[in-house]
C-alpha cells in the first residue's frame, strides 16, 4: 500500500523502552526485594548463610508454586479462592490413598496433584458452563473442600505413608532442597506457557478482551477451564509438598494459604482486572514475602506485625497497579 | 453564510490560546510546537491523519493531559493542569466518542454527578428533575430524566454528554468524532443543537474524519500533520482537494478505488436466518469477487445478521450455505473455521485486546503455533508485514494497541482478518474513525479482496461508501430484508425509501 509522503516523527524504536515500562511494577517489588535483602544481610548475621536461604526458600515454595497457577487465572481476570483448602484436601487424601489403599509414593503423590486437578475443573465447570463469576465459584468450592477433607479425614491427621513420601518434602538433591528444584520447575514451566505457547497468549487476550478474544474464533470457555484445571493441579502439587514436610496429610492446613498465593501475584504486577501478571513478577512477589516472614523471625518481630506488614505491602503493590492503569487509560482516548 | 452574531463574536478575545504547545510521549511527538486561538462562538474543527495528534491536542485542553511544554491560556487564565475538573471549572468540557456516563445511574442523576443540587447533603430530588428537563431541552432531547443511561441509544447519550457539559457552563465545547455512531438524521439534529450552542457564543471544538461534515459545520478549519498544524483557514477558503491535500500531504485521485472484479459462483448463501425480534427471515448470497452492501438505518439489523452468520449469536432457524454445502456454525471458532470472518463495529468492546501489543493483536485469530507452541518468530513477521502493508503508524509492532490513535487500532483490527485468508469477509463500518487516506487504501483493499475471489459483505451507514464500491446493495427495515438492489438500480432515494420502509417507491 502507497506510504504517505509525510515524514513519521517518530522517535527511537521503542521495544526496549516498553518492556522496561512493563517490567515498572515489577522493578518497584524487586526493589523493595533488594532493599530487604540487603537490609537483612547487614541487620542479621543469622541471614546470609546458605542454610537460612534454602530454608527461606523451602518455606515459600509450596506458596509460590500455587502462585503460579494463580497468575494464569488472574490473568484471564479471574481469581481462584479455592487453592488452600484444595491443597488441605490433596495432602489429606493423597495420603489416604498411600496409608488406606496401598499407593506407592509416587503414585499417591499424582492421585493428590489429579484430585487438585478434579476440583480445578469443578471450579471450571462453574465458571465456564455455569457462568457464574470466578469469585463466587471457587468461594463455593473453599467451603466444599474443606467440609470434604473433614469428612474424608474425621478432622484427624492422616499419618502412616510410606518413608520414602518424605523426600518430597525434606529431600534434597545435593545441597538443594527438592522443594526448591519442584518450585524452578513450575516456574519454569509456567514462565515457557505464559510466553510461548497458545494457552499462554489466549490467557492474556481472554483476561485483556474476553468478547474480542470470543470473537477472534477462541474457544474462551475451553481454555478457561484448563486454565482453572491447572491452576487446581498446582494446588493439589503443593498440598502434596506441604503434607510431606509434615509427614501428613493436615486437614487444618492451607486456611489463609490463598490470600498469600494472591498477594504473591499482586504485589509481582498481576492485575486483578486481567490481561497482565508475569511469573516472574508473582516469584518476587513471593520472595518478598517469604523475606518479610523471615526477617521478622531473625529479628524476633512479632508474627503478628509481620502480617501487618505483609497487608501494607499488598496495599501499596496495588495501589501502585491502580495509578498506573488509570495513567494508561487516561491517555488512550 | 455566517451570521451577524458570529461575525460580530469573531472579532472578539479568543477563549483559548495555545502558545507553543508540544505533547511528548515515550517515543512519539504527539503534538510539536502548536500555536491556535479559537474564538467564542465559532465552530472550530480540527482534521488530520490519523494520529496527528487531534486527540492529544484536545486532551490538553481538557487538561486530561498535561503538556511538556508551551502555554494554554483559557478565558484569559493560564491553566495550571490540576486536571479535568479544573479545565471544567474554566469552562472547558470534552465529550469523548466512548460516554463517560454511569449507565446504572438516572439521566438526571448523571447530568448533576458531583454537583447535585443539595441541602444539608439531601438531594432535592425535584430540582433536579426540572432541571435536567431544561438542559434536556436545550440539546433537543424529549426524554424522561428519569430514565436509565442504559436505556438510551447511543445519539441521546451522546445528547446527554453535552447537556452535562451545558450543566457545568461550558464556554468550549470539545466534540471528538462526535458523528461516527450516529445516523444521518441524527447527525443533522445534532448540527441543530451545535448551531444553538453557537449562537450562545460557546466555542465548538469538533474532529472528523467526513469531509462533508467538516464543509457543513465548520467556521474555521485547522488542519495538522505529524503534531504540528499545517495551517488554520476560514472554510470558504477551503474545497474537498485542497483540505485532502492539506492532509495527507498528496493527491487522492480517487476515495472509493474499486477494482473490476470478475463474479464467481456463489460463496455464501444464507436462508431465513431469524432470531427473536431482531432478524425475521433474512435471506441474501454472495458471489465470490463480489461486493454486497449492507444498508439500513441504525438498528435495522445489519449488524445482528452479520453477527448471526458469524455465529456470535444463537439464532432461532434458518441454514447458511458455504460453496453449495450447508454448514452448522454455532461460535465464531466454527465460522472461522469454514471461512467466514467479521470485522465488528465496535473495536474497542469486541475488535481489540486493548493490553496486548500490535502484533498479538494481529495474530489473535491466526496464531502460528505447533502442538500449542508459539512460533514466535512467524509471529513477528506476519505482524511486521501486515502493519507494513497497511500502514499502520506506530513506532513498534510490540507497543500496546491501548495507545494508538483511534484510526491505527482500527486497522489493527483489519490485519487480523486479512490474516485469516477467509472465503467471506463482513466489514462492518470498516471505515469509521479513519482519516480520508486510509479510508481510500481500505476501499482499494476491500476492492483487491474481492478480486481475489473472495466474497465481500460491507455494511455502511454512509451511502457513498456503499454506492461507489458495492455490486449489489441489500437494504434492511427493522430486522427484515426490505430489497436488493443491482447496480443499475442503485441511487440513493430508493436506498432511503426501503431503508425507511417506504416499499412503493422501491418498484
Ligand atoms: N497515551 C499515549 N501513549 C503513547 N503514545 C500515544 C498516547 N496517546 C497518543 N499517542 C500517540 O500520539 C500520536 C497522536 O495520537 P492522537 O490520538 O492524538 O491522534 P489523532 O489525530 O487523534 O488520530 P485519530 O484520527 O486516529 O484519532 C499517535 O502516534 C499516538 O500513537
Ligand atoms: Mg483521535
Amino acid at each position: 500500500m502507497s506510504s504517505t509522503a509525510t515524514t513519521t516523527r517518530e522517535r527511537v524504536p521503542s521495544a526496549l523502552r516498553e518492556r522496561l515500562s512493563d517490567a515498572v511494577s515489577q522493578l518497584a517489588a524487586a526493589g523493595a526485594l533488594i532493599v530487604i535483602f540487603i537490609f537483612l544481610s547487614i541487620v542479621s548475621p543469622a541471614f546470609l548463610t546458605a542454610n537460612n536461604l534454602f530454608n527461606v526458600g523451602v518455606q515459600i515454595s509450596v506458596t509460590a508454586i500455587i502462585a503460579v497457577g494463580m497468575t494464569m487465572v488472574i490473568i484471564t481476570a479471574g481469581i481462584d479462592l479455592s487453592v488452600g483448602s484444595v491443597a488441605a484436601l490433596s495432602g489429606v487424601a493423597g495420603a489416604l490413598t498411600m496409608v488406606n489403599m496401598g499407593f506407592p509414593t509416587i503414585l499417591g503423590i499424582l492421585a493428590g496433584v489429579v484430585i487438585g486437578a478434579v476440583a480445578g475443573a469443578v471450579n471450571g465447570f462453574w465458571v465456564t458452563v455455569a457462568d457464574l463469576p470466578p469469585f463466587i465459584a471457587t468461594l463455593g468450592m473453599l467451603t466444599a473442600a474443606q467440609g470434604l477433607v473433614f469428612v474424608i479425614s474425621n478432622g484427624v491427621a492422616v499419618f502412616g505413608a510410606p518413608s520414602s513420601f518424605r523426600l518430597l518434602g525434606q529431600g534434597a538433591v545435593g545441597p538443594v532442597p527438592i522443594p526448591i528444584i519442584a518450585l524452578i520447575v513450575v516456574a519454569l514451566a509456567g514462565y515457557f506457557v505464559l510466553s510461548r505457547t497458545k494457552l499462554g497468549r489466549y490467557s492474556y487476550a481472554i483476561g485483556s478482551n474476553p468478547e474480542a478474544a470470543r470473537l477472534s474464533g477462541i474457544p474462551v470457555k475451553r481454555y478457561l477451564m484448563i486454565v482453572y484445571i491447572i491452576s487446581g493441579a498446582l494446588a493439589g502439587f503443593g498440598g502434596m509438598i506441604a503434607a510431606s514436610q509434615v509427614n501428613s496429610g493436615q486437614p487444618n492446613y492451607g486456611i489463609g494459604l490463598e490470600l498469600y498465593v494472591i498477594a504473591s501475584a499482586v504485589i509481582g504486577g498481576a492485575s486483578l482486572f486481567g490481561g497482565r501478571g508475569t511469573v516472574a513478577g508473582t516469584l518476587i512477589g513471593a520472595f518478598l514475602i517469604a523475606l518479610i516472614q523471615d526477617g521478622s523471625v531473625l529479628l524476633g518481630i512479632n508474627t503478628f506485625y509481620q502480617q501487618i506488614i505483609i497487608g501494607i505491602v499488598v496495599w501499596l503493590a496495588v495501589y501502585w497497579d491502580q495509578l498506573r492503569r488509570k495513567k494508561l487509560q487516561a491517555e488512550s482516548e | 453564510m455566517s451570521s451577524p452574531e458570529t461575525r460580530s463574536s469573531q472579532t472578539e478575545e479568543p477563549i483559548v490560546r495555545l502558545r507553543n504547545v508540544s505533547k511528548e510521549f515515550p517515543g512519539v511527538l504527539a503534538v510539536d510546537g502548536v500555536n491556535l486561538e479559537i474564538k467564542p462562538g465559532e465552530v472550530h474543527v480540527i482534521a488530520g491523519e490519523n494520529g496527528a495528534g487531534k486527540s492529544t491536542l484536545m486532551k490538553l485542553l481538557s487538561q486530561v493531559e498535561r503538556p511538556t511544554s508551551g502555554e494554554i491560556w483559557i478565558s484569559g487564565e493560564k491553566a495550571r493542569f490540576h486536571g479535568p475538573r479544573h479545565a471544567q471549572a474554566l469552562g472547558v468540557a470534552m465529550v469523548y466518542q466512548e460516554f463517560a456516563l454511569a449507565p446504572d445511574l438516572s439521566v438526571a442523576e448523571n447530568l448533576f454527578l458531583g454537583r447535585e443540587p443539595a441541602r444539608a447533603g439531601l438531594v432535592n430530588r425535584r430540582e433536579e428533575r426540572n432541571r435536567a428537563r431544561e438542559l434536556l431541552e436545550r440539546v433537543g432531547l424529549d426524554i424522561n430524566p428519569n430514565r436509565l443511561v442504559s436505556s438510551l441509544t447511543v445519539a441521546e447519550q451522546q445528547r446527554v454528554e453535552i447537556a452535562k457539559a451545558l450543566a457545568i457552563q461550558a464556554k468550549i465545547l470539545i466534540l471528538d468524532e462526535p458523528t461516527a455512531t450516529l445516523a444521518e438524521k441524527e447527525i443533522e439534529s445534532l448540527f441543530e443543537v451545535i448551531r444553538d450552542l453557537k449562537s450562545h457564543g460557546i466555542a465548538i471544538l469538533y474532529i472528523s474524519h467526513r469531509l462533508d461534515e467538516i464543509f457543513r459545520i465548520a467556521d474555521r478549519v485547522t488542519v495538522m500533520r505529524d503534531g504540528r498544524i499545517v495551517d488554520t483557514l476560514p472554510v470558504g477558503e477551503l474545497d474537498e482537494d485542497k483540505l485532502v491535500r492539506m492532509m495527507v500531504g498528496r493527491d487522492i485521485e480517487n476515495l472509493y478505488p474499486k477494482a473490476e472484479a470478475e463474479i464467481g459462483d456463489v460463496v455464501l448463501r444464507v436462508e431465513g436466518i431469524t432470531r427473536g425480534d431482531v432478524l425475521k427471515d433474512c435471506s441474501f448470497e454472495v458471489r465470490a469477487g463480489e461486493i454486497l452492501g449492507f444498508a439500513g438505518l441504525v438498528g435495522a439489523g445489519r449488524t445482528e445478521l452479520a453477527r448471526a452468520v458469524f455465529g456470535a449469536d444463537p439464532i432461532d432457524s434458518g441454514r447458511i450455505e458455504l460453496d453449495g454445502r450447508e454448514i452448522r456454525i454455532k461460535s465464531p471458532q466454527a465460522a472461522i473455521d469454514a471461512g467466514i470472518g467479521y470485522l465488528t463495529e465496535d473495536r474497542k468492546g469486541e475488535g481489540l485486546a486493548l493490553q496486548l501489543g500490535v502484533d498479538k493483536n494481529i495474530t489473535l485469530a491466526t496464531l502460528p503455533a505447533w502442538a500449542g507452541l508459539v512460533n514466535l518468530k512467524a509471529e513477528r513477521e506476519t505482524a511486521q508485514h501486515r502493519s507494513d502493508q497497511l500502514n499502520i503508524r506506530t513506532p513498534s509492532i510490540r507497543r500496546r494497541v491501548q495507545m494508538l490513535s483511534g484510526g491505527n487500532q482500527q486497522k489493527v483490527v483489519v490485519a487480523k482478518w486479512l490474516e485469516t485468508n477467509a472465503k467471506v469477509l463482513f466489514f462492518d463500518e470498516p471505515a469509521r474513525g479513519i482519516d480520508v487516506g486510509a479510508k481510500a487504501e481500505m476501499f482499494s483493499l476491500i476492492g483487491d479482496l474481492a478480486k481475489e475471489g473472495r466474497a465481500i459483505v460491507l455494511i455502511s451507514s454512509y451511502l457513498p461508501e456503499l454506492l461507489n464500491m458495492c455490486d449489489r446493495i441489500l437494504v434492511m427495515h427493522e430486522g427484515q430484508v426490505a430489497g436488493v438492489l443491482s447496480r443499475e438500480e442503485f441511487s440513493e432515494e430508493r436506498i432511503v425509501a426501503l431503508a425507511t420502509g417506504a416499499k412503493e417507491a422501491a418498484a
